[in-house]
């Protein structure tokens, strides 16, 4: 249930994703999702890709900074107060959403989080019938 | 182990005595063949009748960075260049170098006082040491070379670069110790690491490291990246290189070899000697040097001096670590910043490696105080919050040592130029205008 999510620390600067995006071309890797934080000197490139491990590696190779951390994958019925149900059950949990990002398309969305509490999310979410991708569904779609 | 002991564990009063025979046949000599100095001292009212004991000193004026570069290359010589055997420069960042030619007799001085200084570090006859400073005009390569032949271990010439093979030598040769910039010495321990060698399967245990200022976190990372223990030596091209000083054992000072080379402490603003123990401009005098002896050289080198004999039985004048150079000082929005309290901070903090840039700039009208550091790749997180909570406890550990908050800016893993000499850590663009 749990996605292994790659983080890399980026200098504002100009071409800097355009590298990453090179790299992880040639190097057979297909991105699935990701999303960017930034502030006015750096951001942070977070990313689900069809081979993490690899990926980590060879990023690590050309010196940038990567850590790997994991995420859970909510699928909902992409239509109006969908996402609240799913959010309300991880609130009322009392788990704590450090970050996430979504994307939808046709009749279904997708939702990335990152709980402060993996075990008690992929819990309540469980129960409550929600699906959760695991990382083969997710890199098929 | 002490190379010289009758010098180096002289009584204080007989230390001073024979400083001051020394000191009085220098200014004989300067004053006789060196028409400069006669110029300066004349100008002076004082004559070589007025030295009579190492007192006497205050009588006499200040040579300064500006007069070597005003008389270059030769006319503060001595002695007639059929008696100079060696020519060395500075690296001079600005124009011309400036040149120190040596006698045959001042190269076995430098050899002397190179030797006390490996001794002091517990290297011997029977240990490879790597001196890894550059060869050639400057003066850090050839003085640890001649240092380290004095005491019969052998030398391995590698000079500064050439990173891999450093590495493969260093481990093939099982060299014990290594000479050379600090931030070399941390360039070099980031390469070991990369090398995937193992560490024990190296001998490496002493660092000579100087040519450069450093601090107490340097020397801990130091020490802690490369398993070894690091030893500051202290030179100065103009005095004669590495040499002039070196710490011992207890690491607790850095001991002066004033046997040769006299040193005082003065007001950089007024060039008055401040009291015993205070903090002030670094001044030396040479008291046996032939070739080109200077008399109370400005060194523009910030620091105080401990008279206190030390625990390894060194009665020598044992100097405080740099605080910095008079010159390097910025002055941003009328703080005065030393590029070495910048350091302090940063190699106190587990999470940054031990390299930073600064960049200074004005910017409509205002002074830009910002500085680049890189966090170690364990501490980089996925959490913007944490990244940025760690920049503010920067920031702010800046702010409390030099009154003056920067712009802390985190950079990319490597991204900082890793010196192979002196390290050039500070852009100061306010030059340009």
């Amino acid at each position: 249930m749990l996605i292994k999510q790659l983080s890399i620390f980026l200098e504002n600067k100009k071409g800097r994703f355009t590298d990453v995006a090179k790299i992880l071309g040639e190097a057979g890797i297909n991105m699935t999702a990701f999303t960017v934080s930034e502030n006015s000197d750096f951001g942070i490139l977070r990313l689900i890709v069809s081979d993490p491990e690899k990926a980590m590696q060879v990023l690590k190779d050309y010196q940038y900074a990567v850590s790997s951390t994991d995420v859970v994958c909510v699928q909902c019925p992409n239509k109006p107060g969908a996402l609240a149900t799913v959010m309300s059950l991880i609130t009322q949990a009392g788990v704590f959403v450090e970050y996430m990002y979504a994307f939808s398309s046709g009749e279904k969305a997708l939702v990335i989080i990152r709980p402060d509490n993996l075990e008690k999310t992929v819990a309540v979410l469980s129960e409550n019938k929600v699906e959760l991708l695991a990382a083969s569904e997710l890199f098929a779609l | 182990m002490i190379w010289n002991e009758t010098m180096e564990c002289m009584k204080r009063d007989e230390m001073n005595k024979l400083q001051g025979i020394r000191l009085k046949k220098t200014v004989e000599k300067v004053y006789y063949n060196c028409e400069p100095y006669r110029k300066r001292m004349q100008e002076a009212g004082v004559t070589p009748d007025d030295i009579q004991s190492i007192d006497d000193i205050v009588k006499l004026p200040f040579t300064s960075k500006k007069d070597l570069r005003d008389y270059y290359p030769f006319e503060l010589l001595s002695v007639p260049m059929s008696e100079i055997v060696r020519l060395q420069a500075s690296s001079g960042t600005t124009g011309k170098p400036i040149v120190v030619g040596y006698t045959r007799k001042d190269l076995a001085i430098w050899n002397e006082v190179g030797a006390r200084c490996f001794t002091a570090f517990g290297l011997g006859k029977q240990d490879v040491v790597q001196v890894s400073y550059g060869y050639g005009l400057f003066t850090g390569g050839l003085g640890a070379h001649g240092a380290v032949e004095t005491i019969g271990g052998a030398v391995l010439p590698m000079s500064s670069g050439n990173t891999e093979k450093q590495i493969m030598l260093m481990h093939d040769f099982g060299s014990v110790g290594l000479a050379c910039t600090p931030s070399y010495a941390l360039f070099l321990a980031d390469a070991l690491k990369d090398s995937g060698l193992p560490r024990e399967e190296f001998k490496l245990k002493t660092g000579a490291f100087g040519a450069e200022p450093w601090t107490e976190a340097m020397r801990k990372e130091l020490e802690e990246k490369l398993g070894i223990k690091a030893y500051d030596i202290y030179g100065l091209t103009e005095i004669i290189g590495p040499g002039v000083g070196h710490e011992c054992q207890y690491q607790n000072g850095t001991h002066l070899c004033e046997d040769h080379f006299y040193p005082e402490i003065v007001n950089p603003e007024t060039g008055e000697p401040v009291p015993h123990g205070e903090m002030g401009e670094l001044v030396f005098s040479t008291i046996t040097k032939e070739g080109m002896p200077l008399l109370r050289f400005r060194t523009r080198d910030l620091t105080s001096l401990n008279y206190e004999t030390c625990e390894c039985g060194r009665t020598s004048v044992r100097m405080g670590r740099i605080l910095g150079r008079c010159d390097d000082m910025l002055i941003i929005r009328g703080v005065n910043v030393f590029p070495s309290q910048v350091e302090s901070v940063i190699c106190e903090m587990p999470e940054l490696e031990p390299h930073y840039f600064i960049v200074v700039d004005r910017i409509n009208n205002l002074d830009t105080f910002e500085v680049q550091v890189e966090v170690k790749e364990e501490f980089y997180s996925d959490e913007m919050s944490k990244l940025l909570d760690l920049r503010k406890r920067i920031v702010h550990r800046l702010q409390s040592v030099i009154g003056l908050s920067p712009d802390v800016k985190l950079v990319e893993p490597r991204s900082i130029e890793r010196s192979q000499g002196k390290a050039k850590r500070v852009n100061d663009k306010r030059k340009l205008n």
